[in-house]
């Protein structure tokens, strides 16, 4: 293999691996703030994508990719307060089922909506034979807007969760629920807000990465389980991990590619989340966590 | 050679050292009892002992087996059976099951056998059944052994309970605060029900905070406190020790 | 007790005949045809109920196990040795009896694995991947077996969709009959209708018949006790770990035994058998039915599969069951046949003063 086909595996597969660390880092938003896996997470991807496509048609892009996040962001909010929000004390078992009844519906919903063909988002510049030369390799330059609008949103939910009342007051509903009522926080709000950073997050990915890979109303699925892999591989509720994770899981996927029919290509990803799963569950940089999980 | 020898047996719980260096023995055929006051390291002791927590130091003798780190249901099996501070019973079952499955440690019919239903297999449960029934009216629960256990008042949980850790014919009894929520007089029934049960053979190893009953019944008390053992003696010594009034009474 | 548990299965086998009678008599005799795949269906989640009921696990990954069933019997079934006849191996296969030559379409013979030979292998397979999946997992607590199982049974499905050998989108067909001796056989369509409806019921009595008597057993009292109070089970002796690798291989082998024994009623099987909406499919009968109530799953899955298959729910039959599992989790999370009314109430109205939650 030439380094320049190295190269273009490589690009790839970071191109991919910050979608799925942007899933994971949704799941670890809402696990943080609930103890709950939210399975519809890749769903949030899924709308991203396919409501921006819509609204594009009628609207300039930057303000259909901001739509779509709304609207999204808005379905996450429906989605905390009509059906997580007054269960009392349920089980993780039943909260797993339930929002993977959600994540069907959801695609059901959007099957209805906009059937079975597949779309994307225009370029957001150039179009698909672009290519920027950097260093040897051609880089699409939405690559570059992938790539970029990861690192934004990583940047975000650090000020946020680092420097902002209303993030330490999550992290403080994220650490201790019961403490953080009784000081006064509005702990139901605040689960509700979890819900809608991660779909957000996950909207902005979803349309930033359509033009790429294209999008339609069943890759929610998908992107669910590889997030959750990645998640779990950097340690469950850490989002620094599943930003390397996320990196370090595309890559092997992309590589992956060279050396086995396509058609096998979630099978590696798949593998490695028994792997993890089998071995160390608490994930690469994950800490007790694994063992507090393994009391409840 | 005592039936449980504990020696040095320590834990830490992130920078809480719950038990430090503990170290005693009990007789077979007596009632010894663990004292002291809140947080002073009783249940994670009992934890150590029966198989829910790992020592970090020390060791566990039972029998002349070394027992610390097994699991539960090892322990179970060589003869140490135990009941919990917070009742723990299987609520959606009766009485009487929740009775038979503490004779699981004396009985084998597996997974197999008990989908096929065999002659031996049936043979088997009518001598669980009996068993359970036995205990039960030595206890006299028998009465109570078609009700759903959920459905039964708090006193009476606690006697299915005991009956349920009783069924399994240990040679050492664990009782995890059996007198909690207990009237006084449910507290002197229960001081007899456990004479009776060293009557049977079966030796005790009581935690508890309920000085009468423990003053009354048991040959010998261990006093605890931040984890660390400063008395073990006779009930009458022990309640003379200085020390002991000390942490209990404050300075 | 142990006659209720007959008398039970009694009623059971006479409502079967009945159901026979019925659609006999009315003219829909072809409603047999699904009732035979739904009892196959019922298999699985009844291995799942026991599962997700007692052992307090959830799988899913059990379209998994089903797939390992039926594209082995059907793998086996359809290769063509005749081309290597004079190799060593075939040759002491033959001589095994583990091969039967077969006519073609065309007049020719073929050569492939006796269909019980491939059965046993199937359900072999099954049992060692049960095994090495629950090994590691089920001693962790929470998420661990459902992404497992999940990983699993995507893991299953890319790869019959992928492989070129299993028939990729199109699955695998020209799947011989299973043939039992005496004349009685699974598969082979219509002018065997009756006798494959009765096979079939027949097999789920059977299994309903052995899970009873589990559930009273000594094996069935620990199962409860985990469900019940996890830590006095081990404190009085139950090996938990132990007796939930027990549960999930049964559910596991189970539900390759349905997938081998349908693919031979069918004939054949496609890729969707092994997709993850088959495992959440089979979930949501199991939650509507109370997890861990034997005649409440067979009654939903009795119910549910039918309609799907009859194509009642057409092409909404994916949110259906979506749908039916947020539902019932929502409001009857043990099942809408045990469910509490004023229990739902409860948790509909303030919280304050509701007592604990649930396990």
């Amino acid at each position: 293999m030439t380094l320049e086909l190295l190269l273009q595996y490589l690009v790839a597969g970071l191109t991919y691996g910050s979608i799925y660390a942007v899933v994971a880092i949704g799941f670890n938003i809402v696990y943080n703030a609930t103890g709950i896996i939210n399975f519809a997470q890749g769903e949030f991807v899924m709308l991203g994508g396919m409501v921006a496509v819509s609204l594009q048609r009628s609207l300039p892009l930057p303000l259909a990719v901001a739509g779509a996040v709304g609207a999204t962001a808005a379905v996450g909010a429906l989605v905390e307060v009509t059906f997580i929000r007054w269960l009392w004390k349920p089980s993780v078992l039943r909260m797993i089922v339930i929002t993977i009844g959600l994540s069907i519906l959801l695609r059901e919903g959007a099957l209805l909506a906009w059937g079975e063909s597949v779309r994307s988002l225009p370029y957001f510049t150039g179009d698909e034979v672009t290519a920027l030369a950097l260093g040897g390799v051609r880089v699409s330059p939405q690559v570059l807007w992938v790539l970029g609008t990861t690192a934004l949103i990583v940047a975000f939910l650090t000020f946020f969760f680092g420097h902002t009342m209303l993030g330490w007051e999550m992290r403080a509903c994220a650490s201790n629920r019961d403490a953080a009522a009784l000081c006064g926080l509005p702990v139901r709000n605040l689960v509700t807000l979890s819900f809608v950073l991660s779909a957000a997050i996950g909207a902005l990915a979803g349309a930033v990465v359509s033009p790429i890979t294209y999008t339609s109303y069943a890759i929610g699925g998908g992107l669910a389980i590889k997030g959750f892999t990645v998640a779990i591989l950097g340690g469950l509720g850490n989002s620094t991990g599943a930003l390397v994770a996320g990196l370090l899981l595309g890559v092997l996927e992309s590589l992956s590619v060279s050396a086995l029919p396509t058609a096998y290509k979630d099978v590696v990803t798949l593998t490695i989340l028994l792997a993890i799963l089998f071995a160390r569950p608490s994930g690469l940089f994950g800490s007790r966590e694994a063992s507090r999980l393994k009391d409840f | 050679m005592a039936l449980l020898e504990v020696r040095g047996l320590g834990k830490r719980f992130g920078g809480v050292q719950a038990v430090k260096d503990v170290s005693f023995r009990v007789e077979r055929g007596t009632v010894k009892a663990v004292i002291g006051p809140n947080g002073a390291g009783k249940t994670t002791l009992f934890d150590l002992l029966s198989g829910f927590r790992a020592p970090d130091t020390g060791t566990v003798r039972f029998k002349e087996t070394r027992i610390e780190g097994r699991p539960p249901h090892q322990i179970a099996a060589l003869g140490l059976s135990r009941t919990f501070q917070n009742i723990k019973l299987f609520g959606h079952m009766t009485a009487l099951e929740n009775v038979m499955v503490g004779r699981h440690v004396r009985s084998r019919s597996g997974f197999v056998a008990g989908m096929l239903d065999l002659p031996a297999t049936r043979r088997e449960e009518r001598d669980i059944e009996a068993a359970a029934l036995e205990v039960m009216d030595f206890l006299g629960v028998a009465r109570l052994a078609r009700a759903p256990a959920g459905s039964l008042s708090y006193g009476q949980q606690r006697a299915v309970e005991l009956a349920r850790a009783l069924a399994a014919e240990p040679e050492l009894l664990l009782l995890d605060e059996p007198a909690a929520g207990l009237n006084m007089r449910e507290t002197a029934d229960l001081a007899r029900v456990i004479g009776r049960i060293r009557g049977r053979g079966v030796t005790v190893l009581i935690v508890e905070h309920d000085m009468s009953l423990v003053m009354g019944i048991s040959d010998e008390v261990v006093v605890l406190c931040f984890g660390e053992k400063i008395a073990d003696a006779d009930p009458r010594s022990v309640q003379q020790d200085p020390d002991v009034v000390r942490v209990y009474l404050g300075e | 007790m142990r006659g209720s548990r007959h008398l039970q299965v009694g009623l059971f086998a006479a409502a079967v005949v009945a159901a026979q009678l019925v659609a006999q008599a009315s003219g829909k005799g072809f409603f047999l045809t699904q009732l035979t795949m739904t009892a196959y269906y019922t298999l699985v989640v009844l291995g799942l109920s026991l599962l997700m009921g007692y052992a307090g696990q959830i799988s899913l990954g059990q379209a998994g196990f089903f797939a390992i069933g039926g594209y082995t019997s059907a793998a086996l079934t359809t290769l063509d040795l005749s081309g290597q006849r004079g190799q060593a191996w075939v040759a002491a296969l033959a001589r095994a009896r583990l091969l039967l030559a077969r006519p073609d379409l065309y007049g020719g013979e073929v050569l492939s694995v006796q269909p019980w030979a491939a059965f046993g292998l199937a359900v072999l397979l099954g049992a060692v991947v049960a095994v090495s999946l629950g090994v590691p997992v089920l001693r962790l607590k929470g998420h661990y077996l459902a992404m497992a199982t999940l990983a699993f049974g995507t893991i299953v499905s890319s790869v019959v969709v992928g492989t070129q050998r299993l028939g990729a989108a199109d699955g695998i067909s020209g799947v011989p009959p299973f043939e039992l001796g005496a004349g009685i056989r699974i598969g082979g369509g219509g002018a065997h209708r009756l006798q494959s409806y009765y096979l079939a019921w027949g097999l789920v009595a059977l299994a309903m018949l052995l899970l009873l008597n589990l559930i009273h057993s000594r094996a069935g009292r620990a199962l409860g006790a985990i469900h019940g109070a996890e830590d006095a089970a081990r404190a009085m002796g139950v090996d938990t770990a132990r007796l939930k690798l027990q549960t999930f291989v049964l559910a596991a082998v189970m539900a390759t035994v349905a997938g081998s024994l349908l693919t031979h009623y069918n004939g054949g099987i496609g890729p969707s058998e092994a997709s993850v909406m088959k495992s959440v499919r089979y979930v949501a009968i199991v939650a509507v039915g109370g997890m861990g109530s034997l005649w409440g799953t067979l009654s939903a899955s009795a119910v549910l599969n039918f309609l799907s298959l009859r194509g009642y729910f057409g092409s909404y039959d994916d949110a259906v069951f979506g749908g039916i599992l947020v539902l019932v989790m929502l409001f009857a999370p043990a099942g809408i046949l045990q469910a509490d009314l004023r229990g739902i109430l409860r948790q509909l109205a303030p919280r304050r003063g509701a007592p604990g939650g649930e396990g």
